[in-house]
């Protein structure tokens, strides 16, 4: 999005090494954080907003994209999963696999119409899709209206693992949470997230390459998507729920206020991200209008003096005080 | 016809353009914006919900009616645009547009949770003027007065608009600066300040079209949010490039979405999305877009 990010993205490629290692870090953290008192039912909530918010840092980090509609990614998997998982009675892995499935269907459906306008115009054509999606789900018979689809069953995973258990539905998540991130943090570093870097920073150069930029913006749109759907479908089983807000367009905005806080373009600063705002939000949680008004003060702290994110600022004065 | 009186489709046709009406007014402001500043104003919504709270103060508290609210709320919302631009904004143009973008959403979330806090959820009335009690007898149908000055104010503002833009020296300024800022600047005019008083202008355009809409739906913190996603789409299916093609394409989506209420009503939420998903697979630049 802009040569700063840009450089803090070279700085994390040169570190790919300390970058696995912070990983195991994170991965053997979040390994005992049940124990350390946190509660299982926050960290799980934390995860899948996480990855969520990973999956849109893949589109506008390392593409430059800015979609202003992924809740719907988010809702509609959740909305596939219940269905599938208390209607056809479908276990829970293959419930979560049809939610994401249908995630990156729409994946495809939307990328392909908003690939074709950039910049704000992207950000405005994913918006009024995602609008679009919620009104569907708003009159949609099996959706359930105001009322969402509740007491979604959590059954039992591979018929083996009950995850009503909340330790064993816990660590579930945290594999599915690991296994996205990994496969974001691959992709980034991979040679086709080096062109995607290279069709953000100046695509016309990039097509002069011989790359098809648009196929390589459509591809990074679906695995967004996709991700975003595997979040969903696993918060779907987790909160035994699928419900409005999850489309709503506020969701596409906290989506992005995460990423932002957290750092656009780092490996780790959705995950900071999510954590603070989800863990703000159930602090917060008696002051009822009042957290709109702090998120949108996050926002233009952020946006006004600290655009880099908690993680992008961390590595800055990291690597300028090892100069 | 088909079974639908002639009372309901005219109706429906009205309420249309009712709605049309307010989709140019915002689009324009928002393309008025563009223009110059190369920012989407997402707080487009909550400027004109402001629009909409400050007639209703000026009414409640000081007694103070509709046509002078028509003057003061967009000058006393402008002025809120023009500390924002001051203060905010102008940091902003060197970097990516999207900034600006997450900039005036975050200021949007500011607006409607205070007001939401104060005022709940709820629409406030605002007592029509008296006036525009009454109907005219059009034969056909009854048309309220109401609604008849709010289509034809809102034309006579778009048009107004239009000209000083396309046909005034002011206009020609802002046209240049908008190709050229720097060559602009480099003939002595003072760009920084036209960039301002254009952000004023267009949040107080918003600001005028909440007053207008105060007495027709009601006054309520959330008034813009869903409204500015429809102006978005009406934006992309417009295409920026044209003050007409913002007009023509706000009062045309206006009526598409009436008539379908009509015909189909299941889709009138959503048939402006279903018209812009159809522009872009013909058309991507909008209807009267330039490609950049």
């Amino acid at each position: 999005m802009s040569a700063s990010v840009a450089t803090e993205a070279a700085v994390a490629v040169r570190n790919s090494r300390s970058g696995l290692v912070a990983i195991g870090a994170m991965a053997a953290f979040f390994a005992i954080a049940p124990f350390l008192g946190l509660y299982p039912v926050f960290l799980m909530k934390a995860l899948c907003f996480a990855l969520f918010a990973c999956a849109f840092n893949l589109l506008i980090g390392f593409g430059g994209l800015l979609s202003f509609g992924h809740a719907m990614f988010l809702g509609t998997a959740g909305y596939a999963c219940a269905h599938a998982a208390k209607v056809w009675g479908l276990s829970p892995e293959f419930a979560i696999l049809f939610g994401t499935v249908c995630a990156a269907v729409l994946g495809v459906v939307v990328g392909a119409l908003a690939i074709r306008r950039q910049g704000i115009y992207f950000a405005m054509i994913t918006l009024a899709l995602a609008q679009m999606i919620y009104f569907f789900c708003l009159q949609a018979k099996f959706t359930g209206g105001e009322d969402g689809i509740q007491a979604v069953p959590r059954g039992r995973l591979l018929g083996v693992f009950d995850l009503a258990e909340p330790l064993v539905m816990y660590y579930f998540v945290l594999v599915v949470f690991l296994a996205g991130f990994l496969l974001i943090y691959r992709t980034v570093h991979s040679p086709f997230g080096q062109v995607l870097k290279a069709i953000r920073e100046n695509e016309p150069r990039a097509i002069s390459l011989g790359y098809d930029a648009e196929r390589y913006k459509l591809l990074a749109f679906v695995l967004s998507a996709t991700l975003a759907g595997l979040a969903g479908a696993t918060k779907a089983i987790v909160f035994q729920l699928a419900s409005l807000t999850d489309v709503h367009w506020t969701m596409s905005g906290e989506v992005v206020l995460m990423t932002l806080l957290g750092g656009m373009g780092t490996i780790f600063g959705p995950v900071v991200g999510a954590f603070v705002i989800i863990g703000l939000e159930s602090y917060l949680a008696s002051f009822g209008q009042w957290v709109t008004v702090i998120t949108g003060v996050i926002f233009v702290v952020c946006v006004l003096a600290f655009r880099r994110g908690i993680v992008g600022e961390f590595t800055a004065w990291w690597d300028a005080r090892r100069l | 016809m088909l079974g639908i009186s002639t009372q309901a489709l005219f109706g429906q046709l009205l309420i249309g353009l009712i709605n049309g009406a307010f989709y140019a007014m915002l689009s324009l402001g928002l393309a008025v914006i563009f223009g110059l500043l190369n920012i989407i104003n997402f707080s487009h919504g909550a400027q004109y919900m402001l629009g909409a709270f400050c007639a209703w103060f000026l009414l409640q508290d000081f007694g103070i009616g509709y046509w002078w609210s028509l003057l003061i709320a967009p000058i006393v919302v402008g002025a809120i645009g023009v500390v924002i631009e001051r203060t905010m904004l102008s940091r902003l143009y060197k970097l990516d547009h999207l900034y600006g973008l997450l900039l005036t959403f975050g200021l949007a979330l500011i607006f409607q949770g205070v007001f939401t806090n104060y005022f709940g959820s709820s629409g406030q009335p605002y007592r029509l003027p008296e006036e525009f009690s009454g109907t005219f007898d059009l034969g056909f149908m009854f048309l309220p007065k109401y609604r008849a000055w709010v289509i034809i104010a809102s034309l006579m503002v778009c048009l107004g608009t239009w000209f000083v833009i396309e046909r005034t020296k002011l206009g020609s300024y802002l046209r240049a600066a908008t190709e050229n800022p720097a060559l602009v600047q480099a003939f002595g005019i003072n760009v920084p300040r036209m960039v301002t008083l254009t952000y004023g202008f267009g949040v107080g355009l918003a600001a005028l079209a909440g007053v207008m809409a105060a007495p027709i739906y009601q006054v309520n913190p959330l008034m813009g949010a869903n409204l500015i996603i429809v102006v978005f789409a009406v934006v992309v299916i417009g295409g920026m490039g044209s003050i007409l093609g913002a007009i023509i394409t706000g009062f045309g989506l206006g009526v598409v979405e009436g008539l379908t209420k009509v015909f189909y009503p299941e889709a009138s939420n959503t048939v402006i999305f279903v018209v812009m998903v159809l522009v872009l697979l013909v058309k991507p630049a909008g209807l009267f877009g330039r490609e950049r």
